[in-house]
């Protein structure tokens, strides 16, 4: 039995926002109600901190199989723990790609005998990700994937997603699209425009996202397939998939808080290449723009596109570094900072961002903070100062766009199944 | 003494760092006006030429300019970054710097790698050509020349014409010319512009002859046909018709207005024949400049003393 006392509790799902107990009992709430007293339960003190439901990271990056140098379920699982995280979704481009049942089984299991976070992985849409040919969706479905993407990059032809998205329209899935026309891209690494210019490199332009979150909504609308955009980052892209909610669609969105709170003015002569993702950092407009979004709801998660590296892979030169930042530990620090900072985004939005909306998008059993529920419950310091450096980091790999930043919130608590899997 | 501990871009320098510079330089030509410099300056000072993009003109550049300061001088190559071979770059700078060298001169074909290989050494470093970002010594050679013929570098007008997007040499020559107070104004089809003008200070054009006519130097770039992947352009016979620098246009020039080019130049493609061999055209005296500034570069920033020279 565990006893959560005194913490602020906030579920906006069973409109709750107030300062309550919480009684855990055989990995469920028992009771969530003011004063309990249950002297057998072993009490974790909550006064001043902020209680969530369990909070999901639907976009992260585990590398196991096959890229273990990078990650591997252990250590990834630690960092999502450390950082606050209950469940993640795991991305299909290791090696092999996870294009079939076994392979999610492998993950899922793989997870389960490390026990610090519930995996939920996403299948590749199609055969290693190739873009050519359907990936065994139902026998993944059946494994327990929780949707599917060729994340890493998209799915060039038209006729091929066309394919993918009314293929998995018979099951209860969504895709999760990339969206990048990898001959606009072509070799740029960072946003076309100011940045291009003035670090003399190739350039990414926004049009080269925009193009494909356009075609993938017209073939959610041709093929009805719910479609997910990952890791949003320009205005036109948002302003693409706000017109599409308004028409009905089952079109939702993510954002990192790599393009909500860097933009392409801080890759500076130094070419750091953390700040090296795809896609690209963009202008203080589109991060303005992306914001917004979070705050008026046309952006249903944060994700942290957790995206481990090894040392060797990021210290050259920035145009041969891997793509993609570390983020599982930094998204609730910098959120809570933010927080802090602006007023603007409140603990119901914020749960909504990393709790609700992406168990529903991943179609997993609902969380909440009422009798009855499963106990993943995250519990959050708003005061407590974190400092990003590679002590602070428990993923493989510290290839954190943050590095060297001071935030302040962290979750002090975390609680999957009843278990404490992290506690400061 | 220069603001600045290493050459690695224009955009860092002061218009003093660059009057210094050319100043130095010019103290370095003799009576007849021969790069001669000093022997001895550099003696016992060891500098690496680090090219990791094969060049011939810039390196021979650098090396006559360290030998006429009697620099020790170690030449290195490599078809491309030492990643590929395994070792980082930055193993290798290590290892390079533990046998006590004074300066790094290097060429990449990636932009950023002088500042990655300052972050490894004690030593200097120069850059002679960083990918698509910039050519300082290039900048410096080109100022040179232009201060020699106007005899100052402000108030002047110079059209940068050619593939703008992939040229380092716009990159450092566009931002400097502004720092020393001339308007710059960059010339190329569209396919060939550079995404934000604004950043360098500039203007920008497709109509190579609305400009023409109020330029004090036109300054060809090589249009790299090797570089034109998705064929930004139909055909070198277009280019030369709409943008190369033809006998009608030479004739249309600004009197005592001259012709800069960084070499090699592409004859019949950006310059015709009647051009490159026109009196106005500078391109040997650039050349001619290079050593001059490179002695002049390498001499301040190992601690040379500006008045003791000039």
């Amino acid at each position: 039995m565990l006893l959560l006392k005194g913490g602020h509790a906030h579920d906006p799902q069973i409109d709750l926002d107030d300062v309550i107990d919480i009684l855990i009992v055989d990995g469920n709430i028992a009771r969530a109600e003011k004063n309990i007293d249950e002297p057998d339960a072993q009490v974790v003190d909550c006064t001043g901190l902020e209680i969530t439901p369990g909070l999901v990271d639907m976009h992260v990056h585990f590398r196991d199989p096959g890229l273990e140098y990078k990650e591997d379920i252990a250590t990834g699982s630690a960092a999502a723990a450390h950082g606050g995280f209950t469940d993640v979704a795991t991305m299909p481009n290791t090696d092999p790609v996870c294009d079939t049942g076994a392979s999610v089984a492998y993950q899922r299991a793989r997870g389960e005998e490390v026990g610090l976070v519930n995996i939920h992985p996403i299948g590749a849409l199609t055969r290693e990700e190739k873009g050519e040919s359907l990936a065994e969706i139902g026998d993944m479905v059946l494994a327990g994937a929780a949707g599917f993407s060729d994340d890493g990059h998209g799915v060039q032809s038209a006729s091929m997603m066309r394919t993918c998205m009314k293929y998995v329209s018979q099951f209860d899935r969504t895709v999760i699209a990339h969206c990048e026309v990898d001959d606009l891209s072509g070799k740029g690494v960072v946003n076309a425009g100011r940045a291009s210019t003035r670090l003399g490199m190739f350039g990414w332009p926004g049009l080269a996202e925009e193009a494909e979150v356009a075609r993938d909504i017209a073939l959610s609308r041709s093929t009805g397939c719910p479609l997910h955009i990952a890791h949003i980052s320009t205005k036109r892209s948002l302003e693409l998939v706000r017109e599409a909610k308004k028409e009905g669609l089952l079109v939702t969105c993510e954002v990192t808080p790599l393009h909500l709170f860097l933009t392409e003015d801080d890759i500076t002569d130094t070419y750091n290449t953390n700040l090296k993702v795809n896609p690209p950092l963009r202008t203080k407009e589109d991060a303005e723009a992306l914001l917004e979004g979070v705050l008026d709801g046309t952006i249903d998660a944060v994700v942290s596109d957790h995206a481990p590296h090894a040392a060797h892979e990021k210290d050259c030169e920035f145009e041969l570094a891997a793509f993609g930042s570390v983020g599982l530990e930094t998204t609730v620090p910098l959120l809570l900072s933010y927080m802090a900072k602006k007023k603007l985004l409140d603990f119901a939005r914020f749960v909504e961002l990393l709790a609700i909306n992406p168990r529903a998008i991943l179609r997993l059993r609902p969380v909440t903070l009422a009798p009855g529920s499963v106990a993943s419950i995250t519990v959050l310091d708003s005061q407590k100062k974190v400092t990003v450096d590679t002590e602070y980091l428990q993923s493989k790999s510290k290839n954190s766009a943050f590095l060297g930043s001071t935030l302040q919130g962290a979750a002090v608590t975390v609680i999957k199944d009843g278990v404490i899997t992290y506690q400061s | 003494m220069l603001s600045v501990e290493h050459l690695l871009d224009t955009t860092s320098l002061t218009a003093e760092d660059i009057t210094q510079i050319l100043d130095v330089a010019a103290s370095f030509e003799d009576k007849e006006g021969r790069a001669s410099g000093r022997s001895g300056t550099l003696a016992g000072r060891t500098i690496v030429n680090l090219f990791l993009e094969p060049s011939t003109r810039t390196r021979s550049s650098f090396e006559l300019a360290e030998k006429r300061l009697s620099a020790d001088v170690l030449n290195m190559e490599g078809s491309s970054s030492s990643v590929v071979k395994g070792e980082s770059l930055a193993d290798t700078i290590q290892t390079i710097s533990a046998m006590d060298v004074d300066m790094f001169v290097c060429r990449s074909r990636y932009a950023g790698t002088p500042q990655l290989i300052t972050q490894n050494t004690n030593a200097k470093v120069i850059n002679a050509g960083d990918g698509k970002h910039q050519h300082p010594t290039q900048a410096l050679l080109d100022l040179y020349t232009i201060r020699e013929h106007f005899g100052h570098l402000d108030n002047l007008k110079v059209a940068i014409v050619g593939d703008l997007s992939h040229s380092r040499v716009c990159g450092s020559l566009a931002p400097a010319l502004k720092t020393m107070g001339s308007e710059v104004v960059l010339v190329a089809p569209p396919t060939f512009q550079v995404a934000d003008p604004a950043y360098f200070g500039a203007t920008q054009t497709a109509h190579f002859d609305e400009v023409l006519d109020s330029c004090d130097v036109i300054y060809l770039l090589r249009v790299q046909l090797e570089r034109m992947e998705g064929a930004a352009i139909p055909s070198p016979r277009e280019y030369f018709r709409l943008y190369g620098l033809d006998e009608a246009r030479l004739k249309r020039m600004k009197e005592g207005a001259i012709i800069c080019h960084p070499g090699p130049l592409n004859r019949g493609m950006e310059i015709a024949a009647e051009s490159a061999d026109a009196p106005n055209a500078k391109i040997l005296s650039q050349v001619h400049a290079g050593v001059l500034t490179r002695m002049a570069e390498m001499y301040l920033l190992l601690g040379g003393d500006a008045d003791a020279v000039a």
